[in-house]
């Protein structure tokens, strides 16, 4: 993976020195307090509804071990003992103290690690498919443009006080596991007819308020442009994006209300009348940062492992465990091992500090030193060698990390919520603890297969329940918790929006809804058929009749 | 109000106007829709810039990027970049007049509003009571380098430069030592 040189180094502790700056000035009165906010969000630093909340970047959610166990180790000197990972592949800690932050700071910038950018109106964390490198279906690793584009938008002097928040995801794979279509931007590597290698650009997608499907700005962009065609972008949006209305500022609104065709024709102009050769990265620097991410040594390994089908022959739950949490890998006899941070009962994405370690240890053991952090709250081990499978899972099974249930409905993406947030209506953490309970059943996991629920304490949609197969959305509604529920979302190439299924419902009363809607699908599925197939072919019908039977009597 | 260039505070030469019939003297700062006006009046070496609101399309002042001494953007608030973009244009499109940024602004966008172009700024003086001059200039050496190519007139390091140059003495002493290699056989 990257590795800064002197100069990444120098800028992140500068940064850091720049914050300590803003602080003090912010208490001898330098600067006002309307001044200061916006200066310590662009350093991840929010105050919540109970204490600060600090928000550390881990871009396109790739760490090392040693990162893992410093981020262990602020969580036990500065924090409770635990940090939250989101669904931007960053983590939080939602305990610091104001007087400590320079501290931690300074703490992350040993491990080449820091807060910039992960809050505020400007560029924010680059994220990315989490097996980037290591997916079978994938046509070039996207780190090197995802480090890329970390450079080129830190600190950028143009950008930094933008209408609104401006997310870039990218992925180099087949199959959409970066929500590309639900970013403000969205990078695909492509080839050309003639094998080039380039860009597919997708724009003003957007959750949120107004979920918006992003889309399709530029065919094929060639590679050396990249960065001279994001300042055109950034610049449109920049000067053209809305100003008088927080709520409508995000590129989504700029480009539905130009119209695509009209917004690409003025991104174009704007591009050709930009000299990108003083703008672009040579190849010679692409070159160098790609070379931080050459595949590790990797052994000549049959394709698959004996010692893996034995142990699994012994033990039903390892063989869960590997029919769930185990991704195919580009390499044969080695696969992507997903962690989940969904044990049933416990708040989606946590992780205490002795289960940092732990990954930590695993990450240098058995997966070169690296673990990715997943937009769906789980830590992977990217390059495991199936035979250390059974290993790995005994290990994991010490922290109650072993839980087999990625992809599967207990696998709940879920936003702190009212627990935590300032913004939230409602709570999700305890809605999302009841569900995994609801349906922990492992057998029945089983049968129902592939679902994902998403869900948000707020319409602003950090837990993504607009694409969840379901959605729920916390509201308030005169003094209570309701929670409505859409189904049919889609996160992936099959990007949809979910579709409301009836009234908001109290939070007693949602598991119930669910077994009705999930129930409608066990009935009428066709062999082979998932959740989200059986709900493209049958419609919202038959799924609003059976939600009815329970919306009905609590209303 | 409080004038500030790279090196601290300045005095104002301009004096801004609202009516053509004020356009007098050496130095005359006019509202973008007098400014054809004002140019087509100019007496003798007078020095004429012109102040536009954020909103002001660059396109439309190209054909006067000659005869402009100095371009004004308003900074509604300190929040609002848009000014930091229409710098960028202003620049790659060839202005190369003075160029100033004006409004609420606070210090540590200092170093930002002079990567992108301007040359100075001008704050209220209810901003310049709380940071006078002296934070102003201290907030130009807090970030000593940049990623972004072409930004900044070399005032700060170029991190994708220095790394190109790093590469260029390598790639030199490399072939040296093969010239020297050649020369030994």
């Amino acid at each position: 993976m990257y590795r800064y040189d002197e100069f990444d180094e120098r800028l992140v502790r500068e940064r850091v020195a720049q914050f300590a700056s803003q602080i003090e000035r912010r208490l001898d009165g330098s600067l006002s307090d309307d001044e200061f906010k916006p200066l310590r969000l662009k350093n991840g630093l929010y105050l919540q509804l109970h204490a600060y909340m600090l928000r550390i970047a881990v871009p396109y959610g790739t760490l090392n071990a040693r990162q893992l166990r410093q981020l262990a180790l602020i969580a036990d000197r500065y924090d409770r003992g635990y940090g939250h990972f989101t669904t931007r592949q960053n983590l939080q800690f939602n305990w610091p103290k104001l007087k400590d932050v320079p501290a931690i700071l300074e703490l992350l910038a040993d491990v080449e690690m820091h807060c910039i950018q992960t809050s505020g109106n400007c560029i924010r964390n680059t994220t990315a498919d989490q097996f980037s490198g290591v997916a079978y279906d994938e046509i070039e690793d996207p780190r090197p443009v995802a480090e890329l584009i970390r450079q080129w938008s830190t600190l950028h002097p143009e950008f930094d006080w933008l209408g609104r928040k401006f997310k870039i995801a990218v992925s180099g794979a087949t199959h959409d596991r970066a929500v590309l279509r639900g970013h403000d931007v969205g990078v695909r590597l492509v080839r050309d007819e003639a094998g080039r290698l380039g860009y597919q650009i997708l724009v003003g997608g957007g959750l949120g308020r107004t979920p918006m499907e992003g889309k399709l700005l530029r065919e094929f962009l060639p590679r050396e442009d990249l960065l001279a065609y994001l300042e055109a972008v950034l610049r449109t949006y920049n000067l053209e994006g809305r100003r008088d209305n927080k709520y409508k500022a995000r590129i989504k609104i700029l480009v539905h209300e130009t119209g695509i065709e009209k917004f690409s024709a003025m991104v174009e102009d704007e591009f050709a009348r930009i000299d990108g050769t003083k703008i672009n990265a040579d190849p010679e620097e692409q070159a160098r940062i790609a070379a931080y991410f050459a595949p590790p040594a990797y052994e000549d390994l049959p394709d698959v492992s004996r010692a893996l089908e034995d142990a699994q022959a012994q033990d039903e739950v390892l063989a869960r465990f590997v029919e769930h949490n185990l991704f195919r890998h580009k390499r044969k006899g080695y696969a992507a091992l997903t962690i989940s941070l969904k044990p049933i009962g416990e708040a989606p994405g946590d992780a205490s500090s002795e289960q940092m370690r732990l990954v930590a240890d695993l990450a240098e053991k058995y997966s070169f030193g690296e673990i990715r952090v997943t937009h769906m709250q789980n830590l992977v081990l990217p390059h495991v060698k199936l035979d250390d499978v059974p290993a790995i899972y005994a290990a994991l099974a010490t922290q109650n990390l072993a839980t087999p249930n990625v992809g599967l409905i207990t696998d709940i993406l879920c936003c702190p919520g009212l627990d935590y947030c300032a913004l939230a209506t409602a709570r999700s953490i305890p809605l999302a603890q009841d569900l995994s309970k609801h349906f922990a059943d492992t057998a029945k996991q089983k049968d129902i297969g592939e679902l994902n629920i998403k869900m948000s304490g707020c319409i602003n949609a950090c837990g993504h329940h607009h694409v969840g197969h379901i959605g729920i959305l916390g509201l308030e509604k005169k003094g209570q918790e309701s929670y409505q529920i859409t189904i049919g979302g889609d996160a992936t190439e099959k990007f949809a929006l979910g579709e409301l299924l009836g009234p908001g419902l109290p939070a007693e009363h949602v598991p119930e809804a669910l077994d009705k809607v999930v129930g409608v699908y066990l009935a009428q599925r066709q062999p082979g058929e998932t959740f989200i197939e059986a709900y493209r072919r049958l419609g919202l019908a038959p799924f609003k009749a059976a939600f009815r039977e329970v919306s009905d009597v609590v209303a | 109000m409080l004038l500030l260039d790279r090196s601290g505070a300045k005095s104002d030469l301009f004096a801004r106007i609202e009516l053509l019939a004020e356009a007098h003297g050496d130095h005359v700062l006019a509202p973008f829709a007098l400014l054809a006006d004002v140019l087509a009046q100019r007496e003798g070496n007078q020095q004429i810039g012109v102040f536009i609101d954020n909103t002001q399309k660059v396109t439309a002042l190209e054909p006067f990027f000659e005869q402009l001494a100095l371009i004004v953007v308003a900074f509604p608030s300190g929040t609002d970049g848009r000014g930091f973009s229409i710098a960028r244009q202003l620049r790659e499109r060839g202005y190369r007049g003075a160029l100033r940024a004006s409004g609420p602004l606070f210090s540590d966008e200092f170093p930002q509003a002079l990567a992108c172009g301007f040359d100075e700024v001008e704050v209220t003086d209810a901003s310049a009571a709380r940071q006078p001059a002296a934070q102003w200039v201290a907030a130009l050496s807090r970030i000593s380098l940049a990623y972004q190519r072409d930004f900044n007139n070399g005032a700060t390091l170029n991190i994708l430069d220095e790394r190109r140059a790093a590469r260029n003495i390598l790639d030199q002493r490399r072939a040296a030592r093969l010239a020297g290699e050649s020369k030994n056989v």
